[in-house]
């Protein structure tokens, strides 16, 4: 009964897309390209939330996953896609799309497994460092462009691929979550010896996590490479998995409807704000230090309330 | 004795340079009720957490249902039938009394993570299942009425009965109890005499009991055992303990002030 609807909505947020992106010629390409970023950053969010939030694991990994996902994809559709006929586009599309989905979630497979013992702070500093490995290495790659990145990706991320892709990521995690082995993720977040003692296998529950979140966050780095059809490595640094982060933690750690909410508005704020776009970071400090202080729950979180007064 | 469930076979844990618990032997039959007790720093926890395998013992084996747990997790174990309470109450905080229940369910779970996903018929008979177990499980102890409130918001009796309650969704054969009267009052702790025995029979499982209150140790164990400094001191019924003089000694001092 609290089941019902969920793979309708799913279908439903899918075929409004589709609909809309069918008039996408009709609008405004400023407008359209910032719904994207606006769709793209909804999926790195609410990936993230599944391993921050609900699992508690707290990770600052997440623009290397993007950056594997994107890389492996634009790779691909630039051998692919360059020579294959027009109608089999979106097949290959969404092929390189899987393909750099399934790199990231290997790479966090490979970055779950060992560093999973750590907890809190260290896992952090873990994470962190292998964001920036991943950099590094494509970086100096000279099969992904080196320093000079990629370019000539063709622009092939719409409003229906992005929204559908965001839509999917929201079913994945809510399904997820919202379910009897999903609960598993929780008891994790919540108290992980009682977890184990209550037959929830901890590690296996943060492996998941890792790759189900870099999966997605793959998905995310394909989107913004066929977005802006050219990747530089600088992209993908320690800034970005913050600006994901910051995403998570304003909307509320395990609130997926919050974290929507503030990858919504802080996609579109630096765009209201483009005059004082050069104290965006100074800005988002000062945002989560006030948050911290006044609503450490995030700002629409209300799964906690019942429990605020413990 | 009954049939033979959890039996300790010399078993010993050192930290270091410190024994723990040393060269213990215990023995629990299906269906009994043991305590064990012991003052401050004895080493009964530490036993507790050895054969739920938060530890892994130094010496010895601890076999149960007739299978050595060596090596085994904590979930390993769960899933094999030992279920536990903590001292310090350990609920899930940010969950629901419910999903705190089926969150112990997992044990049980016959769908997994692609059900989940895909929403069939398997998943929602599955889910259904499981929800009915917490909800008849929820009934049993009165928690029913409360099943969305926060776990953390309840009073803290209440909080301990969930937590037995939590344990029982994973169906075991055996069930510890760490301290489940430590913080409670008179009323509580007589509540709670009932609440285990009646667990003990309408679930047909071993209770093993770490306590300090010795009312509730001596009026519902069938059997107690005694740990000072990780030694094992005495064993046998409550009247038996209550005589020994070496359990006096070690929970009052002993009265000729010797070389202790």
């Amino acid at each position: 009964m609290i089941y019902k609807g969920t793979k309708r909505g799913l279908l439903g947020a899918i075929l409004i897309a589709v609909i809309v992106s069918f008039f996408s010629a009709h609008f405004n390409r400023y407008y359209q390209g910032v719904a994207i970023d606006v769709a793209i950053n909804i999926v790195l969010a609410v990936s993230l939330n599944l391993i921050n939030g609900y699992t508690g694991q707290f990770s600052l990994g997440h623009a290397g996953f993007m950056a594997v996902g994107g890389y492996i994809a634009a790779k691909l559709t630039l051998v692919f896609g360059a020579t294959c006929a027009p109608w089999a586009q979106p097949l290959v599309f969404f092929a390189a799309l899987v393909a750099g989905g399934l790199v990231a979630a290997m790479a966090g497979l490979a970055v779950g497994v060992p560093s999973l013992r750590l907890r809190g702070d260290y896992l952090a500093i873990v994470t962190l460092g292998f964001g920036e490995i991943i950099r590094v290495v494509f970086q100096n790659s000279e099969t992904f462009g080196a320093a000079t990145g990629l370019f000539g990706i063709p622009k092939w991320t719409t409003l229906a691929w992005s929204f559908g892709a965001a839509a999917i990521t929201v079913y994945v995690v809510t399904c997820l979550v919202n379910s009897t082995y999903g609960r598993g993720f929780l008891a994790v977040h919540d108290d992980e010896i009682a977890a184990g003692a209550m037959g929830v296998n901890p590690t296996r529950y943060k492996v998941t996590a890792f790759v189900i979140g870099a999966f997605f966050a793959g998905v995310a780095g394909g989107l913004y490479a066929h977005l802006k059809t050219t990747l530089v490595p600088t992209g993908f640094d320690f800034m970005k998995s913050i600006d994901i982060v910051v995403m998570v933690i304003l909307g509320g750690m395990g609130n997926t409807l919050g974290v929507i909410l503030a990858a919504i508005i802080l996609t579109l704020l630096p765009e209201v704000l483009r005059v004082v776009a050069d104290y965006r970071m100074i800005i988002y400090a000062l945002l989560i230090i006030a948050l911290m202080l006044l609503r450490p729950q995030g700002l629409f979180s209300v799964r906690r309330k019942k429990g605020a007064s413990k | 004795m009954s049939v033979e469930l959890l039996k300790l076979d010399q078993v010993t844990i050192r930290f270091g340079g410190l024994t723990a618990v040393s060269a213990l032997d215990l023995c629990i039959g299906e269906q009994e009720l043991v305590g064990l007790i012991g003052p401050n720093g004895a080493g009964k926890t530490t036993a507790f957490n050895m054969i739920t395998g938060v530890y892994q013992p130094t010496e010895g084996r601890i076999t149960f249902a007739g299978n050595c747990t060596k090596g085994l997790r904590p979930y390993h174990l769960a899933r094999a039938g030992i279920a536990r309470t903590f001292q310090n109450i350990r609920l899930f905080a940010s969950m629901s009394v419910f999903d705190n229940v089926r969150t112990a369910m997992q044990v049980h779970r016959q769908h997994g993570i692609l059900d989940a996903l895909l929403r069939g018929n398997n998943f929602r008979k599955g889910e259904k299942e499981v929800e009915l177990r917490v909800m008849q499980l929820l009934e049993i102890f009165g928690l029913e009425n409360v099943r969305e409130e926060n776990a953390k918001s309840l009073p803290y009796g209440d909080q301990r009965r969930l937590e037995i309650v939590r344990a029982l969704a994973t169906n075991p054969k055996l069930l510890l109890l760490d301290e489940p009267a430590a913080g409670m009052n008179p009323t509580e702790k007589v509540e709670l005499m009932k609440l285990i025995r009646f667990v003990k029979e309408k679930f047909a499982l071993a209770v093993l009991l770490v306590e300090h209150d010795m009312k509730v140790v001596m009026g519902i164990c069938e059997r107690i055992a005694v740990l000072d400094y990780g030694l094992k001191i005495a064993e046998g019924t409550p009247e038996e303990i209550r005589a020994n003089p070496k359990v006096i000694a070690a929970y009052l001092g002993q009265e000729t002030g010797g070389d202790l």
